[in-house]
Parts: structure tokens; sequence; C-alpha cells
């Protein structure tokens, strides 16, 4: 199981995650102007600032020539995490629905929150029973996940919506608590909670681990005997 | 020709950054100020305006939740002019109901 | 001849006239005498600009250097002492920690957002520039009493979000820190940011440019004409008074490009490709060419002219003293430049040839080949006079009485709660919640778990890291305050199983040229200095922050310690909360706390004044050494340092923490609100584990009972300390 993590200039969870990627894996750096995913079976494209978040989180990074190919990765069916400024990325990018707009209090928040897992019939969520939960940190300002109605309903109709903020624990008003959303073909999944830092008993809850252990089981399920 | 971009929250979506400027108004003895939405601005020099529109949707503005306006200066002083060209789009893929077209 | 070559403003008639232009620029006449008298010459516009700010107390501690030299700065585990960017200590492993404080307080009161952000950003190149990444930030902050100044509501919630636009940005974790509120910081708020950062021993870099021939590179952000402000008085009589825009008086921070520029160093510093490493700081070229060539004993030549601007029209002497924040100096050898400006090239970070190193010891200041400055570098380093203080106790008092918040008749759990609300003492939930205490993944406690922050390294050892400061007790007595901030500091780093291996301080005081704010900073640096004897703990840098007084007077004497040390076993680290029912409590220490300078005494509406307890420091010494052993062995499950609020505030932070009460029966006579930080400890483990020592009670039930004294509820006690800020910020 080989994971590419991609470094855009001002990320700062891309050693976090590759740290967590090598417990379950083998993983790589992706740097944001290659084009060479360097045959890796999962993209993740992780937390921080990329771009110091200017125009706005993640806009400018959608355009990198790595995300080009992550594009065509997605498209062909390839799994791809993006974690917090990650999934700003990815639904700048058009690969998962929605946008992600300011925290209500306008303000940075920390906190380990605990998330419901409403869908684990993805490759994400796989080693989760439904209703299972998960204690993961958040950190974020621009982190409070929107989508017109409309467009919620067919979400969560389509099995779409996967982690929802557990009742009181929603840090930045996103709409319906949703905190993790796939796209249609379950292949690509943000959330905005850090799964990567929660993974080392040391330093807190371990329960991120699942959804790397996920990935690893979708794609040695995919692989011949 | 300099154009100006102006990006603000689509209607409906709530605007935190608008309601604190709206609360703190009163507070320093300003009244009668109601509906406050916070933006941004966008200069630029182009020498294609037709393509502004382009820019808007693939950078400047994420339509799924910002309208944006764009101003387009006629004089040779890169003055706007009261006649100047003003493009606004108002409208998305689900537009809130009660928004006219 | 140098006087030949240097340009002089040609034909316009100076602004004011020559023996006032070095006053507009805060020289004496005595110093610029002396500079006459150094260069055999008046100096040039430019010399007497870079001068100015070299010489000024900011960059030369004309008041301070001499006391400064009192502290002890020895240690087995020393690599870098004061005089570099940043002090470092050897961790073990290959691994070295390199750490700094430093104030930001006078940019602050101006913007406190970008103030403080640009003091996160500054300290953060300290630690780099000697080839550490950064791995933590810490601040210390002072203002004036929320519940009665606005102001002093805006500049904490501006400080913070600065604080943490900065940090999490360019992600590095901020993991402690400390907030207090006193009236005396309401004119002058303290925003002291200190940084720790990681690199393996071979990695640490010094400062001191070497090579006559080398290159001279400039990296990072363009440079415009951020805090030139006094200086302007040179600048040439066409920019009028509608160009004040373009002098901006407040730096801006951008973490992004320091993102790059911090990525990019520490490529260059791994792949060997440079000599030397100076941030940009105060007095920005001048200052870091100048230090860099003084360490170096060589001489640097600069061009102004091909140094990157964000202005047009910058004159030499604004270039050379422009404090644009994210920039870098750096020597490369010749055949090295080509590989430097690649690596450049890939993070995004602009890096251009300025100069070169010379043989002669001057600096030089060319522009399009023409001489405008031509110093002597030990003129703009050393020969700055330093001044002896003229320390006099003042026989009066200086600061006044705080307005009383609690009458004489509460009864003590009414005070209790009273003080587990106020200001100083609730909890800064609401304010760490705005900082990222996790990135980089190192963080094994995080704020509220312990006494200090403890960050794992990869060999399963830890480093850990507090900051304390002290304003009220060193107001009351700054000798005996000033060694119970170290005493503090350490015991916090014992309560989580660390031994202290370094200190850095920042002395915020008030104008030292008054007699008694003289006394208070000799008598605070000898408390410290005392104190870091007592503990074997060596000073390896700091910073002092002068003259922060309003027309009432002096801020409180408050030097600002952060202690940096290690455990060796991350998953033992100590916790402050209560574990387990059922095990025994007990009080460690010669603890002989008394009312004076106390939080209860501030309540109550006393002034600071008064004689603090005295303290055996063996004694301290031997219990700090006591505490971190049995961490070590696991043989304890909480430990938790006495300070504010006394022994009753501790037993109830270590209840709500541990979300458990307790029963308990404190030693007969003991001032249960009175105060002496880092001399006493309240600890919990199996009866056992502390056979030797008076059990003083057992945790268990969901009360703390004081007996004879208070039963509180513990969500009582949680309540009031989770919302004391609530209205603040």
């Amino acid at each position: 199981m080989k994971f590419g993590v991609i470094r855009f200039p001002g990320s700062c969870d891309e050693i976090d995650a590759l740290r967590a990627a090598e417990r379950i894996g083998e993983a790589v750096l992706l740097w944001h102007a290659d084009r060479d995913l360097q045959g890796v079976d999962a993209v993740i494209v992780p937390g921080g600032f990329s771009y110091g978040d200017y125009l706005r989180a993640g806009a400018i990074a959608r355009f990198a020539p790595v995300m080009e190919e992550v594009a065509e990765f997605a498209r062909a069916g390839g799994l791809v995490l993006g974690i917090c400024n990650g999934f700003q990325v990815l639904c700048e990018a058009h690969l998962l629905p929605g946008a992600l707009l300011p925290n209500v209090s306008l303000k940075f928040v920390f906190r380990q929150v605990r998330l419901d897992v409403v869908e684990a019939e993805t490759p994400f969520t796989r080693a989760c029973a439904p209703g299972d939960r998960l204690s993961i940190p958040v950190k974020h300002t621009t982190g409070r996940f929107y989508a017109p109605e409309a467009e919620l309903d067919r979400l969560e109709d389509a099995g779409q919506v996967v982690l929802l903020y557990a009742s009181g624990q929603n840090p930045n008003g996103s709409v319906r608590d949703i905190a993790g959303v796939c796209n249609e073909g379950r292949n690509v999944f943000g959330l905005m909670p850090h799964p990567e830092h929660a993974v080392d008993e040391l330093t807190a809850s371990t329960d991120g681990l699942k959804i790397f252990e996920s990935m690893r089981a979708h794609v040695s399920g995919l692989t011949p005997a | 020709m300099r154009a100006r971009v102006l990006v603000r929250p689509k209607q409906g979506i709530l605007d935190p950054q608008g309601q604190a400027v709206e609360r703190a108004l009163p507070a320093l003895g300003f009244t009668g100020v109601a509906n406050v939405h916070l933006g941004r601005l966008i200069e630029l020099d182009v020498e294609d305006p037709a393509r502004l529109p382009e820019m808007c949707e693939r950078l400047l503005a994420n339509p799924l939740i910002e309208d944006y306006e764009i101003e387009i200066a006629r004089s040779a002083t890169g003055q706007a002019e009261p006649e100047a060209e003003h493009v606004h789009h108002n409208a998305g893929p689900e537009a809130p109901a009660g928004t006219t077209e | 001849m140098p006087a030949d070559a240097i340009e002089t403003r040609s034909g316009k008639p100076r602004a004011g006239d020559q023996s006032s232009r070095h006053r507009a620029l805060g020289l004496t006449d005595h110093e610029y005498e002396l500079i006459v008298e150094r260069l055999g010459r008046d100096p040039a516009d430019v010399e007497l600009a870079m001068l100015s700010l070299m010489w000024s107390e900011h960059c030369a501690y004309k008041h301070s250097r001499k006391l400064l030299g009192r502290l002890p700065t020895g240690g087995p585990h020393v690599l870098l002492g004061p005089g570099e960017n940043a002090g470092a200590v050897d961790v073990g492993d290959g691994l070295a920690v390199a750490f700094k404080v430093e104030s930001h307080n006078h940019p602050s009161a101006v913007e406190p957002f970008q103030g403080a952000a640009t003091g996160v950003g500054g300290i953060l190149r300290d630690v780099f520039a000697v080839g550490a990444r950064p791995i933590a930030v810490l601040d210390s902050l002072r203002f004036g009493e929320p519940a009665r100044s606005e102001r002093s509501r805006y500049l904490l919630e501006r400080a913070v979000a600065g604080i943490g636009h900065y940090g999490n940005s360019i992600g590095v974790p901020t993991v402690g820190g400390e907030i207090y509120f006193e009236s005396s910081y309401e004119q002058n708020c303290l925003v002291n940011a200190m940084c720790l950062g990681l690199a393996p021993r071979l990695r640490l870099i010094r400062s001191a440019a070497a090579g006559p021939g080398n290159v001279l590179m400039l990296l990072g952000a363009l440079t415009g004409r951020d805090g030139i402000g006094g200086a302007s008085v040179l600048a040439s009589a066409e920019l009028g008074d509608e160009d004040e825009a373009k002098r901006p008086s407040v730096q801006i921070g951008d973490p992004f490009t320091e993102k790059k520029l911090l990525e990019c160093c520490l490529e260059l510093l791994d792949r060997g490709l440079l000599t030397s490493l100076q941030d940009l700081g105060a007095a920005g070229l001048t200052s870091s060419a100048s230090e860099m060539a003084s360490k170096g004993g060589v001489g640097i030549d600069i061009d102004t002219c091909r140094v990157p601007l964000r202005e047009p029209g910058m004159e030499p002497f604004e270039i050379m003293i422009s404090e644009s924040q994210e920039r870098m100096l750096c020597v490369v050898e010749p055949e090295r430049v080509a590989e430097v400006m690649d690596t450049c090239e890939r993070w995004e970070v602009l890096a251009t040839p300025i100069g070169c190193v010379t043989g002669d010891q001057r600096l030089r200041v060319l522009r399009r080949g023409t001489v405008v400055a031509d110093l002597p570098v030990r003129v703009l380093v050393d020969d700055c006079p330093l001044y002896d203080l003229e320390p006099i106790q003042s026989a009066i008092a200086i600061y006044e009485a705080p307005e009383p918040v609690l009458g004489e008749a509460e009864s003590p759990a009414e005070v209790l709660l009273a003080l587990m609300r106020s200001a100083n003492l609730a909890s800064r939930r609401p304010v760490f919640e705005q900082y990222d205490p996790v990135v980089q993944s190192r963080t094994v406690r995080r704020p509220d778990e312990a006494d200090a922050a403890v960050l794992a390294l990869p060999d399963g050892s830890a480093i850990a890291v507090a900051i304390d400061g002290n304003g009220r007790r060193v107001a009351c007595d700054p000798r005996r305050g000033a060694a119970e901030a170290v005493f503090e500091c350490a015991a916090n780093l014992a309560c989580v199983g660390a031994e202290p291996l370094g200190l850095t301080n920042c002395l915020n005081f008030g104008n030292p040229e008054k007699p008694h704010v003289a006394w208070q900073l000799t008598e605070a640096v000898e408390g410290l200095a005392e104190a870091c004897e007592a503990l074997g703990v060596p000073v390896v840098g700091g910073n002092v922050s002068l003259y922060n007084e309003a027309p009432g007077g002096p801020i409180f004497p408050t030097p600002v310690v952060g202690i940096v040390g290690k455990l060796p076993d991350a998953a033992r680290a100590g916790r402050l909360g209560f574990q387990r029912e059922g095990d025994a409590i007990a009080l460690i220490g010669p603890f002989h706390p008394s009312p004076v300078g106390s939080e209860l005494a501030k309540l109550q509406g006393q002034p600071p004044r008064g004689e603090l307890p005295l303290v055996d420091h063996e004694a301290v010494r031997i219990a700090h050494d006591w505490v971190r052993n049995a961490v070590r062995s696991g043989a304890l499950h909480s430990a938790h340092d006495v300070a504010e609020g006394g022994l009753a505030v501790a037993l109830a932070e270590c209840c709500v923490a541990g979300g458990t009460g307790a029963s308990v029966e404190p030693p007969e006579g003991l001032e249960l609100f009175g105060e002496a930080p880092g001399s006493g400890f309240v600890v919990s483990g199996p009866e056992a584990a502390l056979a030797g020592f008076d059990v003083i009670g057992y945790v268990g039930g969901s009360e703390l009972e004081i007996a004879g004294c208070l039963e509180v509820a513990v969500s009582e006690l949680e309540e009031a300390r989770e919302h004391g800020l609530d209205e603040f910020v």
C-alpha cells in the first residue's frame, strides 16, 4: 500500500500525514509542481495553509500541476483523501461537492471532537461500523461546510455524507453538522477533522488510524491475489 | 484597462463577518445600519476585459457561495465613468427562493 | 580617504541644524561626540542613521549589558550561549534544542494583531537562523484589567488572534503560555514570544560571517520603508507629508512567506550550502551585517542598489535600516551561489547577492559604486557606551493599591470561587483553543493537561518547556520575586518529570535611568542569578525591554523566564489532575506561603508591598529533584506546583482537571491562599509512593473538602473556572 502526500508551498500537516500513513504502508511526498504521482495507490491532500489561504482557502492550490494529475487519478477511480485544507482544495477543484466557509465564530478553533460515522460503506470508513464514534481533533478557521439545501438532500440520499459532528460537537456551524463527504464514486473523501493527529496513544486518541486502515483494506481488496 | 471585481457572499448564506460589523457599528454610535455584508475587492489591469467573467468563474470567485460584479473603467485616466460597465452575476444553479434573476 | 568618497547631501539645507540631527535620532550629545571621536570626522547621513539604531537601547543594551554579565551562562549541555541568535542545549541522541524569548511590547500597543504576529515571526527567525526547525511557540502576555478597560480587552483579543494567525499558518504549534492582567500594564502591554527549535547538533550554525570574497545574499521578502519612523528626519526634502503612508509604522507579518523561507533555509543548511546565516530584525540590514561581521572579525560591503525593493526611490539609509519582515542574510561561497539560487527558486524564495565579505573589518555601504557609508565594524557593535545603572530603592510607594473586589468577610468557599473565576486564574481555554497545539505531531501534553508542555523526541524521550513571569510579586521584592519566577518555571518542569537544561529570559521594566527602576532591575537580575545558580540552570540567551512606562509610572518590574528541559520517557510525562480515587495526597517542599503579593491580596485591594517569604534555595532544589524523580518513576499519578492562589487553588485545579474531588487537612497554620511560587507541590499517588511525607488527604468524592474550612462541589469549581474569561475573549 503506497500513499502519496502532496506538499504545496504553505502545507503544514503534510509530514504529519506522511508519518501517519507510514504506520499503515509506504508513503512518499508529492511536490506540487511535479506531475508524477509515483505510482501511489492513494493520494492525500493534507492540511495547512497552502498559498497562505490567499484569495480563498485552496483556491490557488487546486491549479497546481500535481492537482491536474490527481483529478485524472480520481476520474480513473483512484483514492483521494482531503484533510482540512485538502478538503478545501478538493471542493475548489470540484472533485467534491460543497464549499468551506469561515467558522461562525470567526475564530480559529482547535478542539478534540467526537464524530459519528454515518456511512461505513466507503473505502475510507470500511474499518468502522455504522454509528461508530471517532475522537479526532479539528483545527481551522474556515471549516463551515456549506451546500445548497437541495444538494444536501441529494448527498444524504446518495450516502455521500460520511461523517457528522456528534450532537453538540459542531465547532464551526457546518450545515447539518456535516464533517466529511465523499463524491458519487466514493473514491474521493474530504473531512475537516485531522485523522493524522489521532494515530498515536502517546499524543491522544488513535481513532484516526481507522481511516488509513480502511484505505489499505480497500486497496488490498482490489489487488489480485 | 483598469477593472475592479467586487466579490460578495451569496444572499442567503450566513455571513458572520457581516453580522459582526453590523453589531459593532451601533456600539460606536452609528444607528440606522442594516444588511451589512463583507466581500473582497480585486483590482487589475486587463488587456481583454471580455475574459473577466471567465476569470471570475474560474478563480476570482467561488460561484457556489459568492456573487461577483465587474466594473470596467472607460476613460483614459482609468477613472470609472458614471456609465462604466457593470456586469452582475447574481444567480447560481440553486438560487434561493425569492431572489429575482 | 572615506571622507572624500562619502556622498553628502548636495545643496539642500539640512532638516534642523547639524547639532540637533543626532538628537532627533535618539543619540545624546555625549554619544554623538564619541562617534565623531571614533571616526575622526562627522558621520555622513547614512552612517548617522545606522549608528543611531545600533547605539539605541534596543540594539545595544546600553543600560543592561553590564548587569546581564551577572547571569550564569555555563553548563554541561550548553551549545550556544548568549550573543547568538538563539541559545541552544544538547538534548542527547545527536540533537540540540535552540530557544529564546523576545518582547514585542511597543509594536503590540500600537497594533496588537500585527505586533504580536510579527513578534512570533521574529522569534521564529531567530531560531531557524541557528539552523533549528521551530517546533513550538509559547507566549507570555500582560494587559490591563479586562473588566474595567475596553482597550485591554481589545489588545487581548487582537494579540491572541495575531499569535494564532502567525503560528498556526506557519505550522508551528503554540503549546503553552501565560496571561496576566494588572492595571500596571494598562498603558504598556507586554507581549513576549518564545520559540524552541530542534536541530541535529551538526546543523547548528553560527552567525559569524567568514571568508573574505564570499558572497552576501539577501533572502526572502522585498524591502520597504517599514519601521523607518524617527529616522525619516534624514530623508531628502522631496518626500513630503502626504507620503506618511509610505512609511508604515506598523510592520505586517506574512507567515506564508516565512514558511517558504524557513523550509528553504533548512534545506540550504542540510545541504551544507551556507557559511553563515543571520535573520533581519530590529535595525534590519545594518544590525545583521554588523553583527555577522563583528563575530567573524571581518568586514562587509553592501550595495544598496542590488537590494530588491517594494517601494520605488528608496534612499540608501532607508534600505539599511528598514525593518521589513521575513528576510534573512547569508554568506555563501562563490562556487555555491548558483545552487543556492536554484534551491531558493524551488521554494519561491527571492534570493539576491547584495554584497560580499571583506578582510578589513569595516561595514561599507555603496550606491552605484559610490561609498555612502564607511564605518569600522567595532564602532557600530562594540564602541557604544555602556551605562552603569544608579540604583536607589524607592522610599515611597511606586504602585497604587488595586480596587478591592472582595471584602474581608467572605467565607473561604466564596474566596476560593472568586479566585477561580478571577481573570488571572480562570481557564485560558477561550485563548488556547485559538492556537494549534498539535501540528508536527510531537505534543504529548497539551495546554491544561500538565504544568509544562511536553514534546516527544524520536528516541522516546521528550522535551518539556514552560514560561513564567511575575510582576506584582517582583514589585513587592524584586530579588525574591525574580527568584520565584525561576523556581516556579523549574517547578513546572519537575511536575512533568523534566530536568531543566537552560533558561531564557525577557526583562520587562520601566525607564532604567530612573533610580528606583534601576534598583528594581539590579535586584531582579541578582534574584534571577541566585535562583539559576541554586538550581544549576544556565542562562543561554534572552532579551531586555526597557522604558515601559507611562506618565503615571513604570510597569511592575516583570522578568519573564522560559526554561527547556528533558525527560527520559515521554510516556511517563506527568499530569496535573488527580487521577484515581483513593490516592493519597501530599504537600511536598519547603513551602512557607504568605499573603504578601498574592492574588487574594490583590482581590482584597492590597498594594504590592511587603516582604516575600524567605526561601531555602537548597531545600527547593531538593524538592524539585524529588518530584522530578517520583514522576519519572511512575510512582506518582499527578503532580502540580502551588502557585497563584495558594494551596486551596492548587487543590481545586487538581480536582477540576481530574474530574474528581478530594478531602484534605492542610498543615496547621498554613495560609490556604498564601503564595510562595516554586517551593510547594501537590502530588498524588498510592500511599506507598508517599512514604516519609505527610499525607494531607485523599482523592475521592465529588467535592473539594478542606477540613474546617470549605466544602465546594467540583462542578461548582469547574463552572467558576471555565467561564471566568468568557466575557473578555
